[in-house]
């Protein structure tokens, strides 16, 4: 057959902010630029090793329902990350597809990607290169602050997405893997966690709360309990990370995610452990959180568990 | 310099300069900030200066707490240091169209606009930091008679380029975001860039800020 002189995928339905991500930026805070990037670190490392690519290999983002594809070109493989349902449709008819397993796509076939299931986000991508401008290193869309490729906004409607690269000695493979997931968010007490009444510190520990639907990329809103601020509701605004869980004065809880403000000026009662945040990402809104205090030095070795549990599912890759 | 450094989550270290808010504490976070920048330490992801505090994040991988803490306390930064300033002139026109707050900081300061207006250009501001949306510069002092707090419901969408003043401090608003500070005017000047990858901020911590007035005429004259 004659090889197509140009590859890309037409979207024939966007989903829901559906984006480029890759690691995502680093030092740029300072002028109020977050690092943004895959919110679930795991599923990405996981896609790009399933697919062969390098390990910074854009992929494409979505939540709760990705995007319907048509593909135009030379065939190529694709898979899918996260625990998401999706169909392939070809001529010989449709069938479903599952993750963490690798697709042959040929000339006018699609891929649609109806919904995550009891998660949030997913990830898709092929044995090959997506056509992006990188912006201070990085190709992810920060939609909030439009810097990213496709003018930093989410994928709309006959959008093209261009490929420019596929990996001709590329071999299928696949992963069995049903995600995780953990009962509890552990965090470690924040630098003002004693601005908050003792009861209210119990409280933060003992009960739980329930996620919002005003969840984004940028932060996490959760509703219980309301936590006493006996000192000052606010401070003078100061630096800010993922996973920083701020009390607003309405003494709610917001986590910041991965495009969030640089700096803040809410007290910080917590900080969710780096070993759980691409689990916290998942949780969708109307599941309920509770958190779970560890020290510092637990939080460094559950963080290298978690390095160890990825890495021992890449080496499951067959 | 540093009072004491904390750990922020497991990922980040939080260097305590004080408690108030002044330029010599300020300055201090900042010339912290250029220098450790300028060391390009391995593993180190992200600096953010603040008034009085300096948040460096790091990759777990490469460094841990005690190890990190230990290397920044080590740090010795010579008094003599001196930051580089930049004097910043920034077009501001107060039209009605732009000052969305005039009327609310005439009843609450209980003075004339013309009279706020003329104090808020009559000072130089210093730039402490900048972030929480790209390039949004945070300054001050505003005097004492100019202070108020900021609007009790902020706004869902602050216009792009509104300048607002709030207890000792004004900004730019960069980009169109939600906000509280009460809005003066509005620069037709672009304070971030994102096609210019090595200098997008216009205004950069440590730099003096003066505004100037413009009429509306200038301001479109400027925006076309």
């Amino acid at each position: 057959m004659k090889s197509k002189d140009r590859n890309y995928f037409k979207i024939l339905r966007a989903g829901i902010n559906t984006t480029y991500q890759d690691l995502g930026r680093n030092n740029l805070y300072h002028i109020g630029i977050p690092f943004s990037g895959v919110m679930d670190k795991r599923n990405f490392q996981l896609l790009n090793s399933l697919l062969q690519n390098d390990y910074n290999s854009p992929v494409i983002e979505f939540a709760y329902q990705g995007p319907h594809l048509k593909y135009f070109g030379n065939d190529i493989f694709f898979c899918i990350s996260g625990n998401v349902s999706f169909k392939i449709i070809t001529k010989e008819g449709v069938i479903d597809g599952n993750s963490y397993q690798c697709y042959l796509l040929k000339n006018g076939d699609e891929v649609d990607i109806h919904s995550t299931n009891k998660s949030v986000y997913g990830y898709f991508s092929i044995n090959g290169t997506f056509s992006v401008d990188y912006y201070w290193g990085s190709c992810s869309i920060n939609t909030q602050a439009q810097i990213g490729p496709n003018n930093g906004n989410k994928f709309s409607k006959d959008l093209e997405i261009e490929i420019i690269d596929i990996n001709n000695s590329f071999n299928k493979r696949k992963l069995d893997y049903l995600g995780s997931s953990i009962e509890n968010i552990r965090v470690i007490k924040g630098t003002n966690y004693d601005y908050f009444s003792k009861s209210s510190q119990n409280k933060f520990f003992k009960e739980s709360f329930k996620i919002t639907k005003l969840s984004d990329r940028m932060g996490m809103r959760l509703e219980g309990p309301k936590i006493e601020n006996i000192v000052d509701p606010n401070i003078k605004s100061e630096g800010l990370v993922k996973g920083v869980i701020q009390i607003t004065s309405a003494g709610d809880p917001i986590i910041m995610l991965s495009d969030h403000g640089t700096i803040g000026g809410y007290p910080k009662i917590a900080t969710v452990i780096s070993a759980d945040y691409d689990r916290l990402v998942q949780l969708t809104p109307g599941s309920n959180i509770k958190f779970k205090d560890v020290s510092l030095e637990d939080a460094e070795t559950l963080y290298k568990l978690y390095q160890m549990e990825t890495n021992n599912l890449i080496s499951q890759i067959k | 310099m540093i009072k004491n450094i904390l750990n922020l989550g497991d990922a980040a270290l939080y260097c305590d300069f004080g408690n108030d808010v002044n330029q010599e504490i300020n300055s201090n976070v900042i010339k912290y900030f250029y220098h450790i920048k300028k060391l390009n330490l391995k593993g180190i992801t992200n600096l953010t200066p603040s008034y009085n505090k300096l948040v460096i994040s790091y990759d777990l991988n490469i460094h841990s707490f005690l190890s990190l803490k230990k290397k920044i306390e080590n740090i010795e930064i010579k008094e003599d240091n001196k930051l580089e300033k930049n004097l910043i002139e920034i077009p501001v026109c107060c039209d009605n169209n732009f000052a969305l707050d005039i009327k609310r900081v005439e009843n609450k300061l209980k003075l004339k606009s013309e009279i706020i207006l003329e104090k808020f250009f009559s000072k130089n501001y210093f730039c402490y930091m900048t972030g929480f949306v790209a390039g949004m510069p945070f300054l001050g002092d505003l005097n004492q008679e100019m202070r108020l707090k900021r609007l009790e419901t902020p706004r869902v969408k602050v216009p792009k380029g509104s300048v607002g003043i709030t207890e000792q401090f004004c900004n730019i608003y960069t980009f169109e975001t939600p906000g509280g500070w009460n809005i003066l005017g509005n620069t037709p000047q672009n304070i971030f860039d994102t096609s210019n990858q090595s200098k997008p901020n216009l205004v950069n911590p440590g730099d003096t800020i003066k505004f100037y007035r413009i009429t509306l005429d200038q301001y479109n004259e400027i925006k076309r």
